[in-house]
């Protein structure tokens, strides 16, 4: 059985890379694309889902802490990202304006706000991609989790972090697009988002940054440090009796979490072309959630799953039957929780382990001890 | 000998109810103690307070003579070198009882040295000992959550053995535990008392005879009696509360 755990992280990456090789390939190498490059995006999409889908799991379902904002953190990743993308498309806007976006001259501004200085260089823009989500997160849990804040209450006030921000990124002085966010993108670092072969380096990215984050989240979660989170997760008060100061634990593993959640964001942007307000909707949050416990919470890999089916589901739902998809969601969720407590992984690794059994005693004895 | 704690006019009400009602007390080092007393006597109040979890609305909590302990939180009392075990068996019940017991080890609790940590040999030939005294060497690899509960009983008391606190603070170890075990238990907290200090709150009073030391006992929030066992079951007013005519 733990051969099998062990096993899964290998066998996920091992099925990610044999993607990573067969999308591209098939969209680049044939001249009437075998794959089409819509799909190129899409994977690319779920992708960045899946790491979102990590990051939320490794303080939900390692630390306990169940977030109802880790939209925020994606969102903020993604306006990062949006922003260079904005300074990037220089004077080919509508109004030919070199240093400001198009929803700037519109909205009659004069010069850029300061906090758009430097998001002309790339590497900024990319430390903003870790520092603002890990900034907010920091700030938040800073407070909330030194004043014992835990539990319902503390998903209730991290919804309340991402409707507070979704409020205020709607509003058009905000100086972030408002309403419409941040669209129109022309190309990163000289290549055109247009064109195939940046779509699909994109998409290897993606690939990356999420086998990336699995094995961070498994680093922290294998180490000694791991250990004391599954044990805030079981017991706070006793760890702390035992000298873990259980608040700096929280923050730690949140702002990684907010970081990871900040890098998934800034790929998903340029992949789909906009980041607006929307993305800090409670509901997306919400959604996140939904994928972990799906695929199967406080496993990594059973995450990253769970975000792709939710997401490949969503992709074939919408098309088929566009009004009852978010009925068949609520329903799958409901199915799941009370007939896979375990989630999707917990499942099949369930009947993996029921049919290895009889031939192997010393598993059996293990899955039983 | 000198003085491990001292509480000196300690007090604490909660909803105008006077859990802790003047209380004074000091525990040498080194010292085995008792603290018995009737149900709502403050037995567990005092612990709380001593370990930070509750703060009193007056009153001095003096460790060592010279650190103010209300001033600290669980962990920095944790870290001072106080070691606590509850009355209903706490343990991590989702890890291995090896694990429970790393966890558990005295070593540097901050996050970056969590982190990067590093299981010597030495943390394992100590987690081995520490098995090996509580008696569960054969469920090492177990979850904790696995064990019954004298088990748990015995590996929390090994969790606290592993923290090598100056100070134990010991409520009821002896619950759930057959009478084999529970005079296995008082065996071992006469042996380590001497290098450590030992309060232990109990109702069994075979338990707290087997532990042959002075007996403290709580009424009200405050000490009724103190002295050896013969001493106090004699006093007319512990009579009276507690023991029963």
């Amino acid at each position: 059985m733990t051969a099998l755990i062990h096993r899964r992280l290998g066998l996920f990456l091992a099925g990610l890379f044999v993607l990573t090789v067969a999308i591209p390939l098939g969209n680049l190498a044939f001249t009437d694309r075998l794959v089409p490059s819509y799909v190129v995006s899409l994977f690319g999409k779920y992708l960045c889902y899946a790491l979102l889908a990590v990051a939320l799991d490794l303080v939900w379902g390692y630390c306990g802490i169940l977030s109802l904002g880790h939209g925020a953190f994606f969102a903020l990743g993604g306006y990062a990202m949006g922003m260079h993308l904005m300074r990037e498309i220089g004077d080919r806007g509508v109004y030919g304006n070199p240093v400001l976006p198009d929803f700037m001259v519109f909205l009659n501004y004069n010069a850029l706000p300061w906090y758009w200085l430097g998001f002309d260089m790339f590497w900024f823009a990319c430390l903003m991609v870790l520092l603002a989500p890990g900034a907010l997160a920091f700030v938040f849990g800073w407070f909330a989790f030194r004043s014992r804040v835990t539990g319902v209450y503390l998903s209730i006030i991290t919804q309340a972090m991402t409707y507070a921000l979704m409020l205020a990124f709607f509003r058009n002085e905000m100086g972030f697009g408002g309403n419409n966010g941040l669209t129109d993108f022309k190309d990163v670092l000289g290549f055109n988002l247009q064109s195939d072969t940046t779509r699909a380096g994109l998409f290897v990215l993606s690939a990356a940054a999420l086998a990336a984050g699995l094995l961070i989240a498994k680093a922290i979660t294998q180490s000694k440090l791991g250990k004391v989170l599954i044990a805030i997760r079981d017991a706070e008060s006793r760890t702390r009796f035992i000298g873990y100061r259980v608040e700096h634990y929280k923050l730690f593993v949140f702002v990684v979490s907010a970081m990871m959640a900040g890098v998934a964001g800034a790929l998903y942007t340029p992949q789909v072309g906009i980041i607006n307000p929307g993305e800090f909707s409670p509901a997306n949050s919400i959604g996140i959630v939904i994928w972990v416990a799906l695929g199967g919470r406080g496993t990594l890999v059973g995450a990253a799953l769970g975000a792709i089916i939710v997401g490949a589901a969503q992709t074939l739902l919408t098309g088929w039957f566009p009004e009852i998809w978010i009925f068949v969601l609520g329903a799958l969720f409901i199915f799941v929780t009370i007939f896979m407590p375990q989630g999707v992984l917990g499942v099949i690794e369930g009947t993996l382990r029921r049919k290895a059994a009889p031939r192997d005693l010393t598993d059996a004895k293990e899955a039983s001890a | 000998m000198s003085i491990q704690l001292a509480l000196d006019g300690v007090n604490r009400s909660f909803d105008g109810f006077k859990a802790i009602n003047n209380l004074s007390l000091t525990v040498e080092k080194g010292e085995l103690r008792a603290v018995i007393g009737p149900n709502g006597a403050g037995k567990t109040t005092m612990m709380d307070i001593i370990t930070g979890k509750t703060r009193p609305d007056s009153g001095d909590v003096l460790w060592n003579q010279h650190v103010d302990l209300t001033r600290l939180d669980e962990a920095g009392t944790a870290r001072l070198g106080i070691g606590r075990k509850f009355q209903k068996p706490t343990v991590f019940e989702t890890q291995s009882v090896e694990d429970n017991i790393a966890l558990a080890l005295k070593d540097d609790r901050s996050v970056w040295a969590t982190l990067f940590h590093r299981r010597t040999t030495a943390d394992t030939a100590r987690i081995t000992a520490l098995l090996d005294l509580v008696k569960l060497t054969d469920a090492r690899d177990a979850m904790a959550g696995d064990l019954s509960h004298g088990q748990k009983q015995w590996l929390e008391i090994g969790m606290l053995l592993a923290q090598d606190p100056e100070l134990l603070l010991v409520d009821e170890p002896a619950a759930g535990m057959t009478d084999a075990e529970t005079m296995r238990t008082a065996e071992l907290l006469r042996g380590i008392a001497g290098k450590h200090t030992v309060v232990v709150v109990e109702h069994d009073m075979d338990f707290v005879r087997a532990l042959n030391c002075r007996v403290t006992v709580l009424h009200q929030g405050h000490v009724l009696a103190e002295g050896s066992l013969d001493h106090v079951s004699a006093n007319e007013q512990v009579i009276e509360v507690y023991l029963g005519r």
